[in-house]
């Protein structure tokens, strides 16, 4: 063995090839099969997609780092589930590009927090945190609520999801924009497209409370709103001892 | 820097930076409606700042052909000042965002940039990308054409590849502040910077092969053993973890093309293959150089070197599923993370090992020489980490460890005991001999420094250790009812202590690079001792054989 590696190592071709298969047998056998093995990703029968407003939510949750101090993966441990509700099933993320599981938690997971809180207490912790939780070390985010979202180019990113899997009809890609404005403005006539495209329990409301613009804030609020609630299945099944509660 | 290369080679470079700015300009414009707009002003920038330094020495003198007789080393003092640089402002941020987490009113006023989550990259990017990265290329350079005995194949591939490398890491860092992330850890930047890199790193690649193959040394060395797969599987790992679909050309936004649990694995399979083969592979190749030269002793055991080499290779690709204990992933995989975890211990101790063995006959000079003793700190650091790293993976440790300041802990018990010590080690080795020095400044100075490094260490280390465990038993404590015995806000008002502590020992980190930076520095402005041989007479380039540590 170790004479044939002192041949070897006087060839630098014949060392990168043999450094390349080594290299590369673990990550073919471990990541390979969970793209073909059907119980990788449980069925979640009428599971909607983001709307363009929780979309453009979340890419704000994403561009701001969130997710470097939030997790949204509840583990198979008890305490878990009793703090933070079911554990997270694969396929509640299947739509995920990229997922936000996260790795820390200096806050709290997030993966259940849709509906926890009313759109006012989101709103005023996300502007000044300590307001709200005296304790919380969370950086305040007054700005959102004065920046106006970006809804031009909403269609182009429901497109690029779509190309990569993500089931938005060319009705959905084609209204993204307006279909935005009018999650957060009830009282308008884009709003009525809204539940029609993406089902009657979608949320239309002005999450910011200021109907007239729509904001970040509006955004992000409509993205907390929806986490763990695109789906049900988790409340479905069978869970650990939490679950008796 | 421009006069050391042939008037071809400064025609293309100025070819090269034309051809740089034109794609700023056309990002810039393309994208000025999107945050590809400032991206492109910065390519733009480098462009423009790349042709007016070829064009001011594009006249001058054109080096003989004695050069050829030398190793080309300017490269290599180029790469060492910017990991310095690079140093400062990734610990800068680092520290200041650890202040942030004890004291969060102490922020800036309501600007986007200045939150904790878009600075928190620039910290990670700026010390593993900027640190880590330009010291690992610049060692290479010097490594690879030593242990070769061959000069670097031409002058302008590695100027391409040090100054491309850090407008990657200016991208990315830019792109953070404005809200650019794809937001994958460690992996941040967006489409187009990963596909600048791509070219970088191929042509790096390519450049290695090429000095490999000008070699006077029938055997390859083993320090570029492990330089070689750090290139490789970083590549590999990039290019795969980063496959995205672009909104648009002219948009810096891009969907990932991986979801949910598949893509979980490849972002942790690259995520923690980044620390094997960035902060580990390369890094032992320093390891294998620097420390046998400082301490003027052998290898201890080649067949512990092979060994240690094909083990980590093998067996560390498998073991990133570790980060997604008793998550969503299947329960197969995570048990295959956590075995091949565990067993990766034995490659793992058995590199510190060799590089520790190698020291016997040495301590002495380990007890007076701060550079040798950087050395032996970071193989010590090496090997406890690597330890923890095991112990960490196993499923029930996991259960308390994941999600907590643990693993604050234990990664900068690598970064800052492993990495950047050996880092620091083959600076000092490295600072005098290129810059034709007869040592360091003040060698005072870099005890100073070892001392505040050390002291910084154990500090943030023993603090998130102690906030980590903390952490993780107040989450899963029951009271005698059988209900949570503590809200999330109990366990955050614990942390307050460490968090101070840990803010605390980053700044000694961080006071001990500064009197580096300083001591390099004026190392760099002394004049040059009489030389013991006249140089430029004599070629640096040994043409006997020569072994590492002899």
């Amino acid at each position: 063995m170790f004479n044939s590696h002192y041949q070897l190592e006087r060839y630098s071709i014949g060392l990168a090839v043999a450094i390349i298969v080594v290299a590369s047998i673990g990550g073919l056998v471990e990541i390979g099969p969970l793209f073909t093995i059907q119980q990788t990703v449980e069925a979640a029968p009428g599971m909607r997609v983001y709307t363009p407003l929780e979309l453009a939510g979340r890419n704000i949750y994403m561009r701001e780092g969130c997710y470097a101090c939030h997790s949204q993966m509840i583990r198979t441990l008890s305490d878990e589930v009793e703090r933070y509700g079911p554990y997270s099933l694969a396929v509640e993320s299947q739509y995920d590009h990229p997922m936000l599981w996260g790795s820390k938690r200096t806050g709290p997971d997030l993966a259940r927090v849709g509906d926890k809180y009313s759109d006012q207490w989101q709103v005023a912790h996300l502007t000044d945190p300590r307001a709200v939780v005296p304790e919380s070390i969370m950086p305040g985010y007054a700005f959102l609520e004065r920046t106006s979202l970006r809804t031009d180019d909403l269609p182009s990113n429901l497109a690029a999801l779509k190309a990569l899997g993500v089931p938005y009809s060319d009705e959905m890609v084609h209204n993204a924009t307006t279909d935005a404005y009018g999650q957060s403005a009830p009282d308008s006539t884009e709003a009525q497209g809204v539940k029609a495209r993406y089902g009657d329990a979608t949320a239309v409301r002005s999450f910011d409370g200021n109907a007239g613009v729509v904001t970040e804030m509006d955004a992000l609020v409509a993205y907390l709103q929806v986490l763990g609630k695109l789906t049900d299945v988790a409340h479905a099944e069978p869970q650990l001892q939490g679950d008796a509660q | 820097m421009v006069s050391t290369m042939t008037v071809g080679e400064r025609q293309m470079a100025l070819g090269l930076c034309v051809l740089v700015a034109l794609c700023g300009l056309f990002m810039a414009v393309a994208g000025r409606n999107d945050l590809m707009g400032p991206q492109g002003v910065v390519v733009l920038l480098a462009g423009i700042l790349g042709a007016i330094v070829v064009l001011r020495r594009l006249d001058a003198p054109e080096p003989g052909p004695e050069r050829l007789a030398s190793y080309y080393d300017e490269p290599i003092k180029f790469g060492i000042v910017a990991a310095m640089v690079w140093a400062i402002i990734g610990m800068l941020v680092g520290d200041w965002v650890a202040w942030l987490l004890a004291f969060p009113r102490l922020t800036f006023a309501d600007v986007p940039w200045a939150s904790f989550g878009r600075l928190r990259p620039i910290h990670t990017t700026g010390i593993i990308f900027g640190f880590g990265g330009n010291a690992l290329i610049a060692t290479s350079m010097h490594v690879m054409q030593r242990t070769s005995r061959a000069r670097l194949p031409d002058q302008l591939s590695p100027w391409f590849v040090l100054a491309g490398y850090n407008l990657f890491c200016v991208l990315a860092v830019s792109g953070y502040l404005i809200g650019v992330t794809q937001s994958k850890e460690y992996a941040e930047p967006e489409w187009y910077a990963d596909i600048w890199l791509v070219i970088v790193w191929v042509t790096y690649f390519i450049l290695y092969l090429r000095t490999l193959a000008r070699r006077r040394e029938p055997h390859i060395y083993v320090a570029n053993w492990y330089f070689l797969a750090f290139i490789l599987v970083v590549a590999m790992l990039h290019i795969v973890n980063n496959l995205a679909l672009p909104v648009s050309l002219s948009s810096a936004k891009s969907y990932s093309l991986f979801s949910g649990v598949q893509d979980a694995m490849v972002q942790w399979w690259y995520g923690h293959n980044a620390v094997a083969f960035f902060l580990t592979a390369g890094f032992l190749g320093m390891l294998y150089y620097y420390l046998p030269k400082r301490a003027g002793r052998p290898i201890y055991s080649y067949r512990m070197s092979i060994i240690g080499f094909w083990g980590i290779t093998f067996f560390y690709v498998w073991v990133g599923s570790h980060h997604l204990h008793y998550t969503a992933l299947p329960q197969w995989v995570q048990t295959l993370g956590m075995t091949f975890s565990v067993m990766l211990l034995v490659p793992s101790w058995i590199a510190a090992a060799n590089a520790l063995l190698t020291l016997n006959g040495a301590w002495h000079k380990v007890r007076d020489d701060a550079t040798l003793r950087f050395m032996m700190v970071a193989a010590v650091f090496y090997g406890l980490s690597t330890f923890e790293g095991s112990f960490l993976a196993i499923q029930p440790v996991n259960a308390l460890s994941h999600y907590t300041d643990w693993t604050i802990a234990h990664v900068h018990a690598g970064t800052l005991g492993w990495n950047a010590m050996i880092i620091f080690g083959a600076i000092y080795y490295l600072v005098p001999q290129l810059w034709k020095r007869p040592s360091m400044y003040s060698p005072r100075l870099v005890e100073v420094h070892f001392w505040f490094a050390i002291a910084g260490t154990v500090i943030y280390v023993f603090a998130m250790w102690n906030s980590g465990i903390t952490q993780g038993l107040m989450w899963r404590t029951y009271n005698d009812s059988g209900t949570l015995a503590y809200s999330f806000v109990d366990s955050l008002l614990a942390m307050h202590p460490y968090y101070i502590a840990r803010a605390f020992g980053g700044l000694l980190f961080l006071i001990g690079t500064a009197v580096g930076c300083y001591n390099i520095w004026m190392t760099t402005r002394t004049a040059p001792a009489a030389r013991i041989a006249p140089a430029g007479q004599v070629p640096d380039m040994p043409s006997a054989p020569v072994v590492a540590g002899e």
